[in-house]
């Protein structure tokens, strides 16, 4: 009680930005993703060629100074084709987070607040999509849906439906019993207001880092689905899909299929350090 | 909790092939059948029937262990997964023992030199374990120990060494998972009071931590095997991929490609009922670890 007078004049975001801007892990993660999204968003710009036009005279060139990256195996600049695969990579992510973070969380907070059948019958829900373990849960949504871009982001947004239920459902069963839902009830306010004006709100700490953490699970997941053919389909400039064309030249040229490689490891390490630092400003409790 | 769980897992391997596009008797027949074939089909399967009957009749087929015929190669589908799937055990097997290996010792040494350089490099080494995707991990490894060094085969199956490079590039991840999480719960312990009692009752250093610590620590520690092990058992997808391996999860991405249903009902429901069992095998030695918890 003694820390909240003292620190009664700052806001509770003025105070987390505060802890994220001297948490060193937060600050590094949050620039490699504050760059991955400038490079994502400016994209046609900067990038120093078209990501699909390639000179085969010029194929499988190691890195030099007209191709910083050097080029694939169609005399493709490698480099362009990272910038626009930052901008597939991103927009898949934002989707497949966003498909899972609403209907999740909506699955989660109306479980958790109601409880009974309903909560019984939406958690054994979950439980069948978690019974399909990792990336085999969103090869199979894709084995109904069949391949390409927007069943990628559908499958991966499914995939991630069971974390977000689960947390905001453990979010209101910590939260329901609490004088403050206690007065609205009280006051009269309905279940829809009670759920999203005064819930909602209060468990936004874990969905924002579970939010962050699961950026970097949905990419890994759906640039393995590309790789293996059920994602992003080539000429398309995706990470996972040019890393799955560079297998054949691995040997005469590595650098072609390293760079992408390359590229989700940097984006997925981002998201998980900030998630981490997130979650320690947001949360201090749970700092060891 | 059981049941349920493997009664909606069946309803949705049973789903599959109502659910994609198309007839269900023309799906199982393949692209070039005649007319008397499909209708033959229609009938064997039971196509013609209600949705409640022909689900009670795919269950009554697949606890006898009959998972259909493969549309591509006319064999049975359980023959396939059989083989398959023993080999994908063995991979994830072999995975999750070099995952704990690592992990375990990595979590343990972090835990009692805490900020130390042996502590700082592992957690980043865990941070790249958790960050690099598993199909660039495998093929990095195979550029370097196959193709360079030639110390390992480049794929294929037969020997240990076919499994050693595929093991360790699925296992990365997971000993990263398992290393932070030993770390974290040896901190914790460490710190309770009958830790300092053993010292203060001059055990040695090294039976403080191996025999009083990391018993409790390995509490919280056991809940991530079983989620180790299925995130091994979906990986193994990738890895197999990677190698050129006979897994099953290779099987199930074939038969995504040719729209061979049946073979992907059958991966869809083995991979997943496994994964139940194996979170069951979890909780009991959870409970067998820490005696506070007891099933009914």
């Amino acid at each position: 009680m003694n820390e909240a007078k003292r620190t009664k004049t700052i806001s509770q975001t003025e105070e987390v930005w505060r802890r994220l801007k001297r948490n060193r892990t937060a600050i590094i993660g949050g620039m490699i993703v504050f760059l991955f999204v400038f490079v994502a968003i400016l994209a046609p710009w900067i990038s120093p060629y078209p990501p699909n036009e390639g000179d085969l005279a010029k194929r499988l060139k190691p890195p030099s100074k007209e191709h910083l990256l050097g080029t694939d195996a169609l005399g493709r600049d490698q480099l362009s084709r990272i910038i626009f695969g930052a901008r597939i990579s991103l927009q898949i992510q934002v989707v497949a987070v966003f498909i899972a973070l609403i209907i999740g969380t909506f699955l989660g907070m109306v479980g958790g607040y109601y409880g009974g059948t309903l909560d019984n019958l939406i958690m054994r829900l979950m439980d069948i999509l978690l019974a399909f373990p990792g990336i085999f849960l969103a090869i199979s949504i894709i084995a109904v849906l069949g391949p390409g871009l927007t069943n990628l982001m559908l499958a991966a947004g499914i995939y991630s439906i069971p974390q977000f239920a689960r947390i905001a459902r453990g979010s209101v069963l910590s939260l329901k019993e609490k004088e403050f839902i206690e007065a609205a009830r009280a006051v009269g306010e309905n279940d829809l207001n009670i759920l999203f004006r005064y819930l909602l709100p209060n468990s936004m700490a874990p969905l924002i880092i579970q939010t962050t953490l699961r950026m970097a699970t949905v990419l890994l997941t759906a640039s393995g689905l590309s790789f293996l053919g059920l994602g992003v389909q080539p000429p398309t400039p995706e990470w996972g899909a040019m890393l799955s064309t560079a297998r054949a030249y691995m040997i005469t040229a590595p650098h072609v299929a390293t760079v992408p490689g390359l590229a989700i490891m940097l984006v997925v390490m981002g998201f998980n350090l900030f998630g981490d630092g997130l979650r320690d400003s947001l949360d201090p409790r749970l700092r060891d | 909790m059981l049941l349920p769980v493997l009664l909606g897992v069946s309803l949705v391997s049973f789903s599959l092939l109502h659910m994609v596009p198309g007839d269900p008797a023309e799906l199982l027949a393949g692209e070039e059948a005649n007319p008397e074939f499909i209708q033959a089909l229609r009938k064997e399967y039971g196509l013609d029937q209600p949705l409640y009957i022909q689900y009670f009749h795919f269950i009554s087929h697949v606890v006898r262990g009959d998972f259909g015929i493969s549309i591509r190669n006319r064999e049975p589908v359980i023959k396939l997964l059989k083989e398959r799937f023993l080999f994908t055990l063995q991979l994830s097997f072999l995975s999750i023992l070099i995952a704990c290996f690592i992990g375990l010792i990595a979590g343990v040494i972090s835990s009692t030199k805490q900020y130390s350089l042996f502590d700082n490099m592992s957690m980043v080494g865990a941070l790249f374990g958790i960050s690099m995707p598993i199909f660039w991990f495998g093929l990095l490894l195979m550029l370097v120990f196959s193709v360079h060094l030639r110390w390992f085969p480049a794929g294929g199956k037969g020997t240990i060494l076919h499994l050693i490079l595929p093991a360790i590039a699925l296992g990365a991840a997971s000993s990263a998972v398992i290393a932070r999480m030993t770390r974290a719960s040896m901190l914790e312990v460490v710190r309770q009071d009958y830790i300092r009692t053993a010292r203060a009752n001059g055990l040695r250093e090294f039976i403080v931590i191996y025999k009083h610590a990391l018993k409790n620590a390995m509490i919280p520690v056991i809940t991530v095997f079983g989620l180790e092990f299925g995130y091994m058992l979906g990986g193994a997808v990738l890895t197999e991929t990677v190698f050129s391996l006979p897994g099953v999860g290779r099987l199930m991405v074939e038969g995504i490609f040719q729209r061979d249903y049946p073979v992907v009902q059958g991966s869809m429901l083995l991979v997943a009922t496994t994964f139940v069992g194996v979170n069951l095998l979890t909780d009991i030695a959870y409970a067998f670890f820490d005696p506070k918890i007891r099933y009914e």
